[in-house]
């Protein structure tokens, strides 16, 4: 990781070079902004080319979760929307095991096609960034 | 803001789209589509009804390559350019198109 948020000052020799970007996702979906605000955000950046990664941490794996139910919560359910980023080309999505473990979830209880990551694949990958930003 | 089609009331936003996406119906498409000076023909419809489809299914309206790229593998490719969507919505597909079909403005939409 080179820098901690989005690069304003874009350097001569790096302008135009397609940049490694991870998302990462540590909250449950419905509660607080994060995750939407996340979603928008990826959504957002798919126009820009670049190499567009999302990491699936802690309570983040909440955000995959097959059928959720908002009705009671007056929330849209946006988790369809997942669903979507196949379209925006999108399409390497990772998941933290021991945060999947942890909550008694498998891949099989989740929207989207992901890769599962040990601790220390997750670090590795994040090592290999140019830019993390964390929701 | 709000229009009203045979006593029945639609709320707008400030940019005259839909609020309530369940209100959405012909008479509405057909009411903004004039607004937004766009003649309604078989070909426009089908692209309304294609984004309703996508809104149902993922809860987004698509960014406009997303679009196109999307309407090029259900319609045909000849469908699938900006050219073809930019010749029926002239004044920008996903914002003209997404207004008429009762969906919000696109994410990144400027």
């Amino acid at each position: 990781m080179t820098e901690s948020t989005g690069g304003i000052e874009v350097e001569e020799e790096t302008a135009g070079r397609v940049k490694k970007f991870m998302f990462v996702n540590r909250k449950a979906p419905y509660g607080t902004i994060y995750a939407l605000e996340g979603l928008e955000v990826v959504l957002i950046s798919a126009a820009f080319d670049q190499d567009v990664s999302l990491a699936f941490v802690d309570d983040g794996v909440y955000e995959l979760v097959k059928g959720q139910a908002t009705k009671g919560i007056d929330v849209k359910n946006f988790s369809p929307t997942y669903r979507a980023l196949e379209g925006y080309d999108i399409e390497k999505l990772y998941v933290d095991a021991e945060s999947l473990k942890a909550r008694g979830l498998t891949e099989e209880n989740l929207i989207v096609p992901v890769e599962v990551l040990s601790n220390e694949e997750m670090a590795d990958l994040m090592a290999a960034q140019d830019v993390v930003i964390s929701f | 803001m709000s229009f009203e089609i045979n006593g029945k009331t639609y709320e707008t936003d400030e940019e005259g789209y839909l609020i309530n996406l369940s209100e959405w119906d012909e008479e509405a498409a057909k009411y903004l589509a004039k607004e937004e000076k766009v003649d309604m023909t078989d070909n426009h419809w089908e692209v309304i009804n294609f984004l309703r489809e996508y809104y149902n299914d993922y809860q987004i309206a698509p960014a406009i390559r997303v679009l196109t790229k999307a309407i090029g593998k259900k319609l045909g490719p000849e469908k699938g350019s900006n050219k073809y969507l930019y010749e029926l919505f002239p004044y920008g597909p996903a914002k003209q198109a997404c207004k008429i079909a009762g969906l919000p403005k696109p994410t990144g939409c400027i």
